[in-house]
């Protein structure tokens, strides 16, 4: 039987005491740049005590609440992939010396610590399997597997989701089911702990747990209704891959283009994409030489270049890539979508465009599952 | 790369502001390293002045604005390997080439010069790549000292340099800035501007004005929609796109459309 037990709000800030004493460094969502995005805890005052935010497509902006809630607000712009698969990191360093002879040594990891995320979403969740199974399977990724090794995760059922959610859609939200190491639920005086791994037990066995009341199961419900019915936005469909391969003449493609700008912001706060391109800098002086990999994007033409073509010289065929690819052969590639409806791409596009708006149109004559 | 003789190394002044060779001298020890791997034969800011000198690699910082500089370029051409402009104005024609909107050069030559008749500069600022071949461009209000540096090591190496394309949003993206543009509502030219300046602006909180000028495939149109949107005026739309790179399509016509500027039309 796993630990579940009510956590007073006011002894919250034992949470990242207990992960500090176990060895973890702690980051979780902290207002940085008029946003909600992952830092470095040092108490549990960094949280964004009684912030909301209203996110809409092109928009984000942060407000004030009436109450003392930490966790009521939808994803930011980041989620954990930047911490596991960093936007920049030197894989290899090589030097050649005098004859001529090279050398290779591996990059090394900027804070090898074991890491303690606190605050991670459902969506977050589920795109944390989907990096792994990219990552970790076949040939596994020696910097990813490290820094994936160690983490424990603190996760968070959305109660506030945003106009762009669509999790429940996906069927990966808005509560946290698996994958966690604890789960939270956030009520007015405090939080639902449940533990989810031994690891997530020995940390919950130090906090001062009290049985969960009636009361408190019934809120719980009701927010994790109230969560699911706040979603105004949904794939057509859990499977699109037919629908979408069936059509990729369709006028919509053209007509998504003239607006994409092609600028890869909706790749880059995706949670599950993870394209990369690489880079060689080389020293001055010619005889070192970094080897680096960085977060690229289907967005790019350098994404389609292929000895002395760029096979995606345009938008049209640069945004049905995204979409094709995510929505449906990510099903041959990795069991189901690449979407987890956590609606990053929908906010921080810059001019706005929903995939879930262009998807609909674009499936809307063939079949689904 | 073999040792006998160090490649020649020349940087040229045309129509500038100067921010480009100091982008040069303020490379500190690279500049060092950089004067042991290649011999600097010309660079009158610097110090050595040979501007006739053959040499392997010419960087050219400035727009053609005179005569005088038509003639210079012609000469630099035919005594130099592999001609590189640096920053805006050798790139594009810069801020100078704001007067080429308006055929106005005669017009501000009265009213800024105390002796207009002392004055002999050409009715249009142009780009180097007007008035001779150049095999690579480096952009940028000013350059950035990481893509120079770049730039000559794949030279003695004898490889063609990377050029960067991307748009800055990428950058952006990878350094975790969070967008001015979504956030705050600032009308960011990211989403149409070359890369290579690490997304500087944003990550200092302001939105990028494009001084890296057009990105590949940058889709103007929809973002001067945007801007709109976003409650700016079509002058200040204008503004956005001809601010640094007025003379660089796509920028010239999408500042011009907001505007409602028909182009070779005074105003
Ligand atoms: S495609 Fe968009 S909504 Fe789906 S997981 Fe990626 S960023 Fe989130
Ligand atoms: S869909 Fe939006 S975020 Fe993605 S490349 Fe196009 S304009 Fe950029
Ligand atoms: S701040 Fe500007 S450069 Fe950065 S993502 Fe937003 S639009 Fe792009």
């Amino acid at each position: 039987m796993s630990i579940y037990g009510f956590l007073h709000r006011s002894a919250l800030k034992q949470l990242p005491e207990c992960l500090n004493e176990a060895g973890y460094r702690c980051i979780g969502p902290r207002v940085r740049e008029g946003a909600v995005t992952f830092g470095e805890l040092t108490s549990i005052d960094d949280l964004p005590r009684g912030v909301g935010d209203e996110q809409r497509p092109a928009h984000y902006r942060l407000g004030e609440r009436e109450d003392e809630r930490l966790f009521a607000w939808a994803v930011g712009p980041q989620g954990l992939k930047s911490w596991l698969f960093t936007p920049r990191e030197t894989l290899w360093r090589s030097r050649r010396d005098d004859d001529g002879r090279l050398y290779f040594e591996t990059g090394s990891p900027a804070d090898d610590r074991p890491l303690a995320a606190i605050g991670v979403r459902a969506c977050d969740l589920a795109a944390l399997r989907l990096q792994d199974a990219h990552f970790l399977e076949r040939e596994p990724d020696p910097g990813y597997r490290k820094r994936r090794a160690g983490l424990f995760l603190v996760a968070v059922d959305c109660t506030h989701p945003a106009e762009t959610c669509f999790c429940h859609s996906t069927g990966d939200g808005p509560a946290c089911e698996s994958g966690f190491d604890l789960a939270l639920h956030e009520l007015d005086d405090g939080f639902i702990v449940h533990a989810g791994s031994e690891a997530g037990e020995r940390v919950a066995a130090r906090l001062p747990l009290l049985p969960v009341g009636e009361e408190q199961e019934a809120a719980r419900r009701d927010q994790q209704r109230a969560a699911i019915d706040a979603q105004q936005r949904a794939l057509p469909g859990r499977n699109l891959r037919d629908a979408l391969f069936a059509n990729l003449d369709h006028e919509r493609w053209q007509a998504v283009a003239e607006r994409c700008l092609s600028c890869a912001n909706c790749t880059s706060v995706c949670p599950t994409c993870f394209c990369h391109s690489h880079e060689e800098v080389p020293d001055l002086d010619g005889r070192t030489s970094e080897h680096l990999r960085q977060w690229d994007s289907c967005f790019t033409e350098g994404h389609s270049y292929i000895h002395g073509i760029v096979i995606r010289a345009e938008t049209p065929e640069r945004y049905r890539q995204w979409l094709t690819h995510k929505l449906g052969s990510w099903h041959d590639q990795y069991g189901r979508s690449g979407c987890v409806g956590c609606g990053r791409c929908i906010t921080w596009c810059p001019v706005g465009i929903d995939l879930t708006e262009e998807a609909t149109v674009i499936c809307a004559e063939a079949g689904d599952d | 790369m073999t040792d006998e003789r160090k490649p020649r190394v020349a940087v040229h002044k045309f129509s500038s502001c100067d921010g480009c060779q100091l982008a040069f001298l303020n490379l500190g020890p690279d500049l060092l390293r950089l004067a042991e791997l290649v011999e600097i034969v010309h660079f009158a800011e610097a110090g050595p002045s040979n501007p006739d000198a053959d040499v392997d690699i010419a960087f050219i910082e400035g727009s053609v604005s005179t005569p005088d500089e038509r003639e210079r370029l012609r000469r630099i051409r035919a005594h130099s390997g592999f001609l590189v402009t640096i920053g805006a104005c050798a790139t594009s024609g810069g801020l100078q080439a704001l007067r080429n909107l308006r055929d106005s050069e005669s017009e501000w030559r009265e009213a800024i010069y105390a002796r207009p008749e002392y004055i002999d500069s050409l009715a249009h600022a142009t780009a180097i790549r007007e008035h001779a071949r150049v095999d690579l461009e480096l952009w940028g209000c000013p350059v950035d000292g990481r893509q120079v540096l770049a730039a000559v090591r794949a030279l003695l190496f004898g490889v063609p340099p990377v050029e960067e394309r991307d748009k800055v949003c990428l950058e952006c993206k990878r350094h975790q800035t969070v967008c001015v543009m979504v956030a705050r509502g600032e009308p960011c030219m990211g989403p149409v501007t070359r890369t290579g300046c690490g997304a500087l602006c944003p990550r200092f909180g302001r939105d990028c004005y494009a001084c890296y000028g057009p990105a590949e495939g940058a889709n103007t149109t929809s973002l001067a929609h945007r801007f709109e949107g976003l409650g700016l005026a079509p002058e200040a739309v204008a503004r956005r796109f001809h601010f640094i790179h007025s003379g660089q399509e796509p920028f010239t016509g999408a500042g011009n459309e907001a505007a409602g500027i028909i182009p070779g039309k005074a105003r």
